[in-house]
């Protein structure tokens, strides 16, 4: 384990996680983060060879549902918390760049 | 008797009106919330109609429910169809829910008047609501201190008796800690138990609703209005919901008692030790066997909790992308501007520090070190529990290792706030149910909270063992004095 965070780590975390974070932020989360996960690294001082990992207290798995239809939310609905809405649709800005395009 | 249990017989009754009760809570918050920051909104005028036609249904030969004209908050992560529903986050500062959540529909068909939303820290992350965008909230004994978290409004505001009841959640604690140190009763139920189909998700392998009031037969009497299977969430269980409030006369001779030396080590204050210890003796002196138990991996219980949550969340957070909702940059440079520049501006400094601590655990090079080797840890502690209720029936331990602290004193120092949690992330990460409730006070006047745990789905023993301790005890019926003439 690489416990120690440095700002280019911080840096990528932050871009991974497609976060704007400033240069201040990023001092801050290096040491803060790295304490942290210091702490976590006392998990490795257990065996754990062969056990199975729980990633959920229930032993259940696939759960269905009946096929049943309802109705769907009218348009304006779903619009209602949108940053921005052009007509019955979410308005973002342009995905592709022109050359890609 | 609670007095959930008390507005809703008489309303039922007809000695008392819903909108008298609603009334009367309104006047409250009114009154005290100023000084609290427990609610973050208030429909007085909804609530009034919806009291007024229980009323009136009442009158003409209807029963209103269970819950009929009993006055409840909500916390704000719990989606509601009027007002906006915040998580105490700027990103959904406007955020007005389409539908509501499961709880919202159950509370409202059994006769329940909402009439708040409730302070929390953003997106239900801390352990002592001052996260929160919209200001921390204080708690009613000691108006410098913290009313811990993340589920700190709903928890002062019952501790005040703004309202009877309230709603919380708990992904490590959130319901129970804020319960302990607010002075109040508070159930994190089974994994499953309670449905979060409309519940804002934090950590979806940890999260649960629950039900917080002045005591364990009002919490009963809340847990089965809003238990059972709900088809929307699909970890809800399809398992019969018992009659709690029938189930609290079980008395507490014959109860095994689990005490694991590992809840009462290095850390905790000597005063929560002392009143959790004279509560433990309480219960044996009603009957109740006391039994040693082993938990050999209680000590890993935070390092294991803080991954696998930190992980969750910043999967669960991901949504937040400023597209379909919340809060947008306002100049994007392009698309994946719009993103992090949006989740930059408007998430507060806890919710990203978890983001990136959960990002980096499931990165490229690090998840096996720290991602799966925590959901392997997860395993031993949750068979650690499973040994446990082999040889008992409960495991009483402290909810917390200190009092309510002063707000800002682990402000600047997360690791600290992360330990603070010490005693209660083990019930998530296992999904089992935990209740908190009221066992003394400190010198100083501060409530110290006594947490019993239990097996999967058998809330009916811990809320009975709190009952009957309640019955023998009335540390639960104090008031905060700042709080007592409202």
């Amino acid at each position: 384990m690489a416990a120690n965070l440095d700002a280019a780590a911080v840096r990528h975390v932050a871009h991974l996680a497609r976060l704007n974070i400033s240069d201040a932020e990023v001092a801050l989360y290096a040491e803060q983060l790295s304490r942290v996960l210091g702490y976590m690294e006392q998990l490795g001082e257990l065996a754990t060879d062969g056990i199975a990992p729980t990633a959920h207290p229930l032993p259940v798995v696939n759960v269905f549902r009946d096929d049943v239809p309802v109705e769907p939310w009218d348009p304006q609905r779903a619009l209602q918390n949108a940053p921005q809405r052009q007509g019955a649709f979410f308005r973002v800005p342009k995905v592709l760049d022109q050359d890609s395009a | 008797m609670g007095a959930i249990i008390d507005i809703s017989r008489g309303v039922r009754a007809g000695v008392q009106s819903a909108e008298g009760a609603v009334r009367a809570a309104l006047d409250r918050v009114h009154k005290a919330n100023h000084s609290l920051n427990a609610l973050l909104a208030c429909d007085a005028d909804r609530a009034l109609e919806r009291a007024r036609a229980l009323d009136a249904a009442r009158v003409a030969g209807h029963d209103p429910g269970p819950l009929a004209g009993v006055p409840l908050a909500l916390k704000d992560n719990i989606c509601t169809p009027f007002g906006i529903t915040t998580c105490g986050s700027r990103i959904l500062g406007t955020f007005a829910s389409q539908y509501a959540a499961h709880v919202v529909e159950r509370l409202e068909f059994a006769g329940a008047v909402i009439i708040g939303k409730t302070n929390l820290d953003e997106f239900a992350m801390g352990s002592s609501t001052e996260n929160s965008a919209f200001s921390p909230t204080r708690n009613p004994w000691d108006l410098a201190r913290v009313a811990g978290g993340s589920s700190g409004g709903s928890c002062a505001a019952v501790a005040a008796r703004l309202v009877p009841g309230a709603l919380g959640s708990d992904t490590g604690g959130s319901i129970r800690q804020p319960a302990s140190f607010c002075g109040v009763t508070g159930l994190k139920p089974t994994y499953g138990r309670v449905s979060r189909f409309g519940l804002v998700a934090f950590g979806s392998s940890l999260d649960q609703i629950g039900p917080i009031a002045e005591d364990a037969g009002d919490v009963a009497l809340l847990l089965k209005v809003i238990a059972g299977h709900d088809a929307r969430d699909s970890t809800s269980v399809d398992v019969p919901v018992p009659d709690y409030l029938a189930a609290l006369d079980r008395p507490l001779a014959g109860l095994r008692v689990g005490v694991s030396e590992e809840y009462f080590g290095e850390g905790l204050d000597s005063e929560v030790r002392r009143a959790v210890e004279v509560a433990i003796a309480e219960l044996e002196r009603g009957g109740a066997v006391v039994v040693p138990v082993h938990l050999p991996h209680m000590k890993y219980a935070i390092a294991c909790y803080y991954i696998v949550a930190t992980a969750e969340a910043s999967s669960n957070l991901a949504r937040f992308d400023g597209v379909h909702y919340g809060h947008r940059t306002e100049n994007p440079r392009d698309f994946m501007d719009v993103y992090a520049a949006s989740r930059g501006e408007a998430f507060g400094p806890e919710v990203k520090r978890r983001i990136m601590l959960g990002t980096y655990v499931l990165s490229s090079g690090y998840y096996d070190a720290y991602y799966l080797k925590a959901l392997k840890v997860r395993t031993l502690i949750r068979r650690d529990f499973e040994r446990a209720f082999e040889q008992v029936d409960v495991i009483a331990s402290p909810v917390a290792p200190s009092p309510a602290f002063l707000v800002g004193e682990k402000a600047v120092d997360p690791l600290a706030m992360y330990l603070s949690d010490v005693y209660s992330v083990s019930a998530n990460l296992a999904g089992i149910p935990a209740v908190s409730l009221p066992c003394g006070f400190t010198a100083a006047g501060l409530p110290i909270g006594m947490q019993l745990m239990g097996r999967m789905m058998d809330e009916g023993t811990l809320l009975a063992a709190a009952h009957q301790y309640q019955l023998r005890t009335d540390h639960h019926r104090q008031r905060p004095p700042a709080f007592a003439e409202l």
